[in-house]
């Protein structure tokens, strides 16, 4: 590892205007992780116009910190309210709504800042230590292990995900093929342009995400009825105790670590991580009973392993080009505007924004411990505020933000159209995410195709052939066939299983 | 919650996991609509199989050409003809799962909050976006989010104005505007 690169990274880091960035991300990721309805993905995409306007670096940072920054604040609904602000604090809720309800919230909340400071720490040395290996190992990558590479993390984000996997998949390749829209960069010939002369260039891709994710969530939004503001528990000490600090120090430590690897995976990410954790601290338990009645361990170990996993998923992204998630398909879309082609060679030519970014997160986190910490009372307090009152604030970022990209009406119209894909998407099943992170990897991963193709005169068996887009496109087919075959075994299992079934229903529980 | 002490202890350890799963599921239904039945799967379904199809057949008219001299219409034909197969097999699996909503009469208020993004879109470049934003604002707030006039009024004008401040002072950027 280059160290210097390294150093030189705080250095980016600690620009006052850097700083303020990086403080403003983690706060908006806070915010948004505090109140119900949008996501980090969907503020990600609201506010990618800003790139446009700001230093490159600085906007990477903040919306890297609007990223993890989330991940702290999904934690006090989960607590407070028993309304988890994202996903990967669901599970948060089954203990730590029980804890309030002791009167505990101030050590639930306490404890799950500290876990999630310690698991994000470890990962980003993890990630520190690691990104560069894979990077240089990455380095000899051709066009077949990149086609191999990004068409195994559209499939892994598609079956992984939440939803039907199938119908994950049927998003991921429409996605696909929105992304073919435009003028072909092979033969030059237009592909479904209907000859309309603003879709000669293609659909720009930060107008489909602010459509699919911003709009379609809005919209969807508007029809969930949050109803009134709530009034939260009291939270008194948030400082825990030394004997909490001690019951909860194994779970941290394993949360950790199972972030981290699960966060590496396409498609894994902090939903995964955090029940991943919560098992295994039920499963390890002396007293598995305890846990959905106020178990601190309970709070600790997702809370810590989705902060690990968030920190970890910038792996795949700053070292390969692939996005592990659809928060970091936003990032990958913000460093394309950048002009900056994320994969291998960022470490070496962008060593400013590669290090910047990653160090930016040591100083990101303890922002938000002290957020989450001293400060954790203000957050309390914004519960209070009405998500009515913000709707039209996001509804007006989202559609003057988007304007201000080509100064165009014409996108405002293409993002408000893909905002109803979005919101129909959602209302039948069909998750947006792998649609747009397929949207963005769809050029990248055509263009390997057919530079393979040439590469291998024609022969689509040499995918097969070479030994690392080979070992790759077999994980592939592993990940096809093992659902099914999961499947077809519970059908069977299940089958067996009736019998039995029928006679202990007579038996007291 | 006291269900959650009823709830029956697992019966084998391999099941925690799914277990909770479904039991996250259920918590992110809670504030959802009721789910939508077979005909929302198959509507999607078939949505999605016409878009394959088009796909299919307009990828073909831009010429497919050979694996060694792929034409422009190669990949895109190839993905679109996997949409077909992965919708025919969702047609097939997915009649009766429940993860669809039905529209309600709170669906409507979609439907307006539409309205109000159109119509922004095609007032911006006459009229400058005071004017519509402080609209879009005032039906959000009063009409879509039940909020009383006072405030509506107050937090449009503190919006507008914020936003005015922040685009055409702070940032720069050449929004079309009236003042």
């Amino acid at each position: 590892m280059d160290i210097s690169a390294f150093l030189d990274g705080f250095a980016v880091v600690t620009e006052p205007q850097n700083l303020f960035y990086c403080l403003l991300g983690v706060l908006i990721g806070m915010l948004i992780g505090v109140l119900p309805g949008l996501g980090p993905a969907a503020t990600m995409a609201i506010l990618l116009p800003i790139v446009y306007t700001v230093d490159p670096v600085s906007a990477v940072i903040m919306l890297a910190g609007i990223y993890y920054g989330a991940q702290y604040g999904g934690t006090i609904t989960s607590v407070l309210l028993q309304l988890p602000g994202e996903a990967s604090s669901v599970v948060t809720v089954f203990d730590g709504f029980a804890l309030a309800k002791q009167g505990k919230a101030g050590t639930a909340l306490g404890i799950a800042a500290i876990g999630s400071f310690v698991g994000a720490t470890i990962s980003i040395v993890g990630l520190t230590l690691l990104a560069p290996l894979v990077a240089s190992w990455a380095l000899d990558f051709g066009p077949p292990e990149y086609a191999a590479l990004a068409l195994l993390g559209v499939l892994l984000v598609a079956t992984i995900g939440s939803g039907h996997t199938v119908k994950a998949l049927i998003a991921a390749t429409i996605g696909l093929l929105f992304a073919t829209v435009g003028r072909d960069s092979f033969t030059n010939a237009s592909r479904f342009t209907f000859d309309s002369l603003q879709l000669a260039d293609g659909l720009d891709f930060v107008v489909v995400a602010m459509g699919l994710f911003g709009v379609g969530e809005i919209l969807y939004n508007l029809e969930a009825r949050y109803g009134k503001a709530h009034v939260p528990a009291k939270v008194a000490n948030v400082w825990p105790s030394r004997k909490d600090m001690k019951q909860s120090s194994g779970a941290i430590g394993r949360g950790s670590l199972i972030g981290f690897f699960l966060g590496v995976l396409p498609g894994g990410g902090a939903v995964m991580a955090s029940l991943a954790a919560y098992a295994t601290e039920k499963r390890i338990a002396k007293e598995p009973e305890r846990f959905g009645r106020g178990a601190i361990e309970g709070v600790a170990a997702p809370e810590t392993a989705n902060n690990a996993a968030a920190t970890s998923s910038f792996i795949p992204l700053l070292t390969l080009g692939i996005p592990a998630n659809a928060s970091m398909a936003m990032l990958f879309a913000a460093l394309l505007v950048l002009g900056v082609s994320p994969g291998p060679q960022l470490v070496e030519e962008n060593p400013e924004l590669f290090w910047g970014v990653i160090n930016s997160m040591y100083i990101g986190n303890i922002l938000l411990l002290i957020l989450s910490i001293p400060l954790v009372g203000l957050f309390v307090r914004i519960l209070r505020v009405r998500p009515a009152i913000l709707a039209p604030i996001t509804a007006l970022i989202t559609i003057l933000g988007v304007y201000t990209i080509n100064n165009s009406t014409f996108d405002i119209f293409v993002m408000i159209a893909f905002g109803v894909i979005g919101y129909l998407m959602k209302k039948t099943g069909f998750e947006p995410g792998p649609m747009v992170l397929a949207f963005v990897l769809g050029a990248i991963l055509e263009d390997s195709v057919r530079r393979s193709l040439l590469i291998f005169d024609g022969d689509p068996t040499g995918f097969f052939t070479r030994p690392i887009s080979g070992t790759i496109l077999a994980l592939f087919v592993l990940v096809v066939l093992f659902p099914i075959v999961g499947a077809i075994r519970t059908r069977r299992s299940a089958r067996t299983a009736t019998t039995d079934h029928s006679d202990r229903e007579d038996s007291p529980r | 919650m006291s269900e959650r002490d009823e709830r029956p202890a697992p019966a084998r350890r391999s099941d925690i996991l799914a277990e909770l799963e479904a039991e996250t599921a259920r918590e992110r239904e809670e504030h959802r609509p009721p789910a939508g039945g077979p005909a929302y799967q198959v509507a999607s379904t078939l949505v999605a199989l016409a878009v394959g199809v088009t796909g299919a057949v307009l990828a073909y008219g831009y010429g497919l050409g050979t694996l060694r001299r792929p034409g422009a219409g190669l990949w895109p034909f190839v993905i679109a003809v996997v949409v077909v197969i992965l919708s025919l097999l969702l047609l097939v699996l997915g009649r009766h799962l429940d993860d669809s909503e039905k529209f309600t009469r709170s669906s409507l208020l979609v439907l307006v909050g539409l309205v109000t993004f159109v119509g922004l879109g095609v007032l911006l470049p006459v009229i400058g976006f005071e004017i519509p934003a402080l609209l879009l604002c005032v039906i959000w707030l009063r009409f879509l989010g039940g909020e009383t006039w006072r405030s509506t009024i107050v937090i449009s004008l503190v919006t507008v104005t914020a936003f005015y401040l922040l685009f055409l002072v702070g940032l720069r950027i050449p929004l079309p505007h009236l003042f």
